[in-house]
Parts: C-alpha cells; structure tokens; sequence
C-alpha cells in the first residue's frame, strides 16, 4: 500500500476535484434533545456541509447502493393488458447515470461494503442493480474515533484493509492518506503531498495506538456459530421477543441488511406497471409468510432469533465472517434499547436478562 | 488520466431480470380450488433450450400483479412446454384463477436443486406427498416412469383433506399401470369415497410394514412433500424404517422474492431455499433450525 501525507487545509482541494461527480458524505441533520448533533450520508453541495468529525451517523450510506426503494424493471402493455390477447414489453434499467463519491465513510460502512460484495456479487446471478452502482463509485474513508456503542473490534472491522480508494486519517495539521487505486493516486497527484517520513511514521502508529485503547464495547464471538446453535431454544429469546416491537428499525439502520420484498405499482391509465424492490427487514411480521396464511416465523422471539442466527452463524457458515460490522447503530436506533453486545452476551450466558 | 470517475461503468447481469416470454396456452381445473395451467415459452428455441430437473421450481411473473415461486409440475422431456398446479390462495394466484388461455406471464428459472432421480436408479423409491405437495412430486413421478425399468418397486402415498380435493385424478390409472403401487387416502370421507379414511402416517405405516428392512436400509429412496407439519412424521417413521437420512428428500416451502439468493425472504440460517432448495435431502434438514 502507498501512503502520503498532507496538511489539512489541502483537503478542500481535493473536494473540489472530486465534486465534478456527485459526493454523498456525513453533513448535519439536526440535534437531539440533549443538544448533540445528529449527522446522516447525504449529498454534500458545499465543502463546509461536510463533517468529516461525525462520530456515527443514524442511517447507512446504504441508500446509495441498496436504495430503499427501487424499480427493477418497467412493462409496457400493449393491447388490451396482459390478458385477452394483449401483449406486454418488459425493459430493465440498473438506474446508474452518474458515478458517486462516498467521502467519509468509516472503517465499519467500508466493510459493510466488503461484505455486501461477496453476497450480492457473488454466487451465480450477480445483482447488476448493485453491482453498476458498486463499479461507479469512488470512496473516501475517513477514520473514526470509537464511540461508546461501537463493537467493531470485536467483529475485527474496526479498520478496513480493502473496499476504499483513498483512506484519510487525521493527525492534527496533517492527513494521513491510504491509498489502494491508481485513481486516488493520481488525485493526490493534483494537491500538495509528500510521502510520509519516520517520525510521521510514529505519529501515526500511536495515533492508532490511542485510538484501540478507546474502544468500549465488547462482543465475545469466540465458537458464537456454535453456540448459537445449541442455544437455539434458550428461554432468553423469547424474553428479547417480549421486548422487540417487530417495527425493522434496526435493518432499516444497518449497513449490510440488504433483504428485500417486491410490490408492482400500476400507472393510472393501465399502460405500464413497475416492479419495485422495497427494502424489508426479518423482523416485521410478514416476513416469512407465504400465501395460504402459514408463517413460517410467526413469533416475535423467532424472527429477532432469526435476525442474530443470519447475522452471526448463516453469514458465517457460508463466508467465514459474520454480517455485522459492529457499527452499533441498531442498538442506538433501537425503540426497545436492545443491542447486540446485550444479546449475544445474554445467550451466551444462557441466564435471565 | 483523469481522476473523475469519467463515463459509467456498465457491468453485466443480463441474467439477473431475464425473463422468458411464455403464454398460457390451455387452463384445466382441477378441483374447486386448483388448477393445472399449461404454459408454453413463446420462443421455439427458448422453449427447446429451457432444461429442468424434476423438483426444480420457476417465477412466473404477472406483469403489473406480481411474481411467485412455483414447482415445475411437468417432465422435464417437455422442456419449455410447462404445466405449473397452483391453488388459488393468494393475490396473484387469485388473478391467476380469472385469467385464461392466451394471457401472456413471464417465466424465469429454472432455479434450485432438484430430486435426484438419475442417482436413485436400481432402488425402490416412497413418493410421499401431502395435499398440495403432489404438485412438485408429479415432476419426478413422471421422470420416474418414463424410464420405470430402471428402477425397483416404486410406490406413492398420497394423502389430501378431502376425496373432492386430490388432484391429478385422471392419471391414477396411468401411473397404476407402469407397476407403481398407489395408495390414496383422505382425512374426511365424503359421499361415493371408498378408500380409506385417516392420516398419512397410517397408511405410510402399512408400507413400511410390508416392506423389508434391508430394502428400506440399502436399496430405498424417499420423496417427501407436504404442508409443514408432514414432514416430520412422515421423515421420523421413514427414520425407523431405517432409510437413511440423506436418501431422504424433502421440497421445503418459502416465501421468495427472487428466486436467486439476493432477496433473503427464504433464507434458513445460512441456507437459502432458493438456491440450495427447494429440495434437500434430510441430513441438511437436520443441520438447519426450523426448517421444518
């Protein structure tokens, strides 16, 4: 890997080259009732709506790359519908006319990425609606500074080896740059960098060093595949069942919950319909239901059950890594404050709450 | 070179929302609930060119309505000439239901893994299918008795609610006639039924009872297909009758919305019904919570 160095205020430089493309970064929404700031991934339009300080943002970038809502593919009718006779042409469009810059992401929505990549490019039909999006998109990560809730350490995607094409860290005066593609090499190329010497070196190897002392959080992942497995039936379950409200808030939050359902709109006058992707989470009701009223999760507990099951053993068994990145997010959107350092700790220990 | 992202990347995935053109050429109801609608892609080479295996399922999509999973019910010797037996319950089987012979549908598929009826040739095989579940069993039933002298005795149990909702009524006779032992019974009587009254499970019992258990150990595979509950009556007396777990196949119902393992809808733990189903044999079942 090649790194390089350079003073800060050369970072509003390097935004301007990048904003000839479309950027989508941290920016401010708002504050909570305590006066705290509240950030989320939105179209940066000005350099100083970018907080590259964010310390987590409520949502994912997710809707750049799995959009919350998306048409796959659009019918024409011709004739009298579908029926009687008529005839209908169908027409897919990845909806990609632009690249994208993601500019701040952290080391935890970077492997989200990594790990989105695997599942959804993977395996014999590629998503291309993914894919287009994934192969036209620059991405700036930026390092965080571990917050309260992160337990990205323990699912060891606290830092991000791959999945970015320039990753900044900021040591005071100076960034510290990262950079994995020809691309970014060329961008550096055009603002005012060096390569870093020995004692930037040092500067930054204890800046890393600070940085792990920071992290609170913990999950205990040691044979989790395992243990789940025999936990399966563990009264503990049904007790977060009783807490959840079954309202998908923490997919709607999470970085790699990329399940969906299909709904068809029709136009007003009947001459085209649409296939739309909605985005879904495993724990709204209807989940698993199938036609004929059976439900295969019909359960609170069961579905929450099934939300850690996939995170945790199915991802594992199949990738070798688990599907949670740690980013907390769920646990801090969460309407019943269940987070996944509680559950996973509670089945482990197999004890009441 | 430019560090912009310059002109968008095309990647492909042509494959990904392909559907075939297919038409629904004929439409037989079979009792007051199902029916068996024959339908035909609509490109001669598609048509030729669209290879299945018995147990393997499509999406066949209602433009503007929606799209759902379906067993494949034919032989795989007709290729793209599709029957597919589906009940109408839902939305879109409900249209389905008002739609006749001449309505264009896409068909997507096949998908998932299929009864493996060319590694089961020499041996005995149990067909067991429970109500609606005849529909995915038809397809190897068939495959089976195109090429009956392949195979030992062969013997289906089929259990339904009522004698007014067996399906494929027409065809005992045939099936009767390629040596094939047959035995039909139903949970409620009704007026005319001459057949036996009860569960499954009795009837399954007689024919284990009859049978040998060496045959069952060594020489015997089973086909499983129900509503949920069957499975695992059905699997635990074929257990005893000590078949062995992993010549025992089951084709598990889930909700889907791709049929290609992106959607997660059918997802059980780390396996998705889609591509590693919608047949399993029961040692995988066994290895996977509640999926059954």
């Amino acid at each position: 890997m090649l790194f390089k160095v350079f003073p800060v205020a050369e970072l509003a430089r390097l935004h301007a080259i990048l904003a000839a493309d479309r950027i989508v970064g941290p920016v401010k929404k708002g504050e909570d009732q305590y006066g705290r700031s509240l950030y989320d991934f939105d179209v940066v339009h000005d350099f100083v709506d970018l907080h590259l300080d964010y310390g987590q943002t409520i949502h994912s970038a997710k809707n750049y790359f799995l959009p919350y809502r998306e048409d796959l593919c659009t019918f024409t009718f011709q004739g009298e519908g579908s029926g009687d006779g008529g005839d209908w042409h169908k027409e897919v469009d990845y909806g990609v006319y632009a690249p994208l810059v993601l500019f701040g992401l952290h080391p935890c929505d970077i492997n989200a990425l990594n790990k989105l990549d695997k599942v959804l490019l993977g395996g014999r039909y590629p998503n291309p609606f993914y894919g287009e999006k994934r192969a036209n998109m620059f991405i700036v990560g930026h390092s965080c500074s571990p917050q309260p809730f992160c337990f990205c350490k323990s699912m060891g995607t606290d830092s991000a080896i791959r999945g970015f094409d320039l990753f900044l860290t900021r040591m005071d005066d100076l960034y510290f740059a990262e950079i994995l593609s020809p691309r970014a090499f060329h961008l550096l190329e055009q603002i005012d960098c060096h390569d870093p010497d020995s004692s930037e070196h040092r500067r930054y190897m204890d800046l890393m060093e600070v940085r792990e002392s920071l992290f609170v959080a913990h999950v205990d992942t040691s044979d989790l595949t395992k243990i789940l497995d025999l936990e399966f039936q563990a009264p503990v379950w049904q007790e977060w069942g009783e807490k959840c409200l079954s309202c998908g808030t923490c997919a709607q939050v999470c970085p790699t919950c990329y399940c969906y359902g299909v709904e068809e709109r029709v136009d007003m006058d009947f001459t085209r319909a649409y296939k739309e992707k909605q985005l879904y989470s495993c724990n709204l009701l209807d989940f698993a239901a199938v036609a004929g009223g059976h439900n295969f999760r019909p359960e609170s507990h069961t579905r929450l059950k099934y939300r850690y099951y996939h995170k945790h053993r199915g991802f594992v068994e199949a990738f070798e890594e688990s599907l949670c990145v740690g980013c907390g997010r769920c646990g801090q959107s969460c309407l019943a404050r269940i987070t996944v350092p509680e559950v996973i700790a509670s089945v482990r220990a197999t004890k009441p709450l | 070179m430019n560090t912009n992202l310059e002109s968008v990347q095309p990647v492909s995935g042509e494959e990904f929302e392909y559907s075939y053109k297919a038409e629904i050429t004929n439409v037989y109801p079979l009792t007051r609930m199902e029916k068996l609608y024959q339908i035909q892609l609509v490109d001669p080479m598609e048509r030729e060119r669209f290879i299945f295996r018995p147990g393997q399922f499509v999406m066949l999509e209602l433009p503007g309505i929606g799209e759902a999973p379906f067993s494949i019910t034919s032989s795989p010797v007709r290729h793209g000439d599709l029957e597919l037996c589906i009940r109408a319950v839902g939305n879109m089987t409900k249209f389905l239901d008002r739609v006749g012979r001449g309505t264009r549908v896409g068909i997507s598929g096949p998908f998932g893994t299929h009864f493996p009826v060319e590694k089961m040739e020499g041996e005995d095989i149990l067909l067991i299918a429970g109500g609606l579940g005849i529909a995915p069993l038809r397809s190897p039933i068939h495959a089976v008795l195109e090429t009956r002298s392949r195979y030992g005795q062969v013997d289906i149990i089929y259990g339904a609610r009522r004698p007014s909702e067996l399906l494929f009524g027409y065809e005992y006779a045939m099936w009767r006639q390629f040596d094939v032992g047959l035995d039909i019974i139903v949970d409620r009587e009704e007026p005319g039924w001459q057949g036996p009254v009860g569960l499954i499970t009795e009837i399954l019992k007689e024919r284990i009872a009859k049978g040998q258990t060496d045959r069952f150990r060594e020489r015997t595979s089973a086909i499983v297909c129900g509503p949920p509950v069957m499975f695992r009556f059905v699997c635990d007396l074929l257990i005893a009758a000590q078949v062995p777990v992993e010549k025992i196949f089951v084709s598990l119902e889930r909700r889907m919305h791709c049929g290609r393992g992106k959607c997660c809808r059918c997802n059980i733990g780390s396996t998705y019904t889609c591509l590693d189903g919608p047949v399993f044999d029961y040692w995988s079942v066994l290895n996977l919570k509640e999926a059954i």
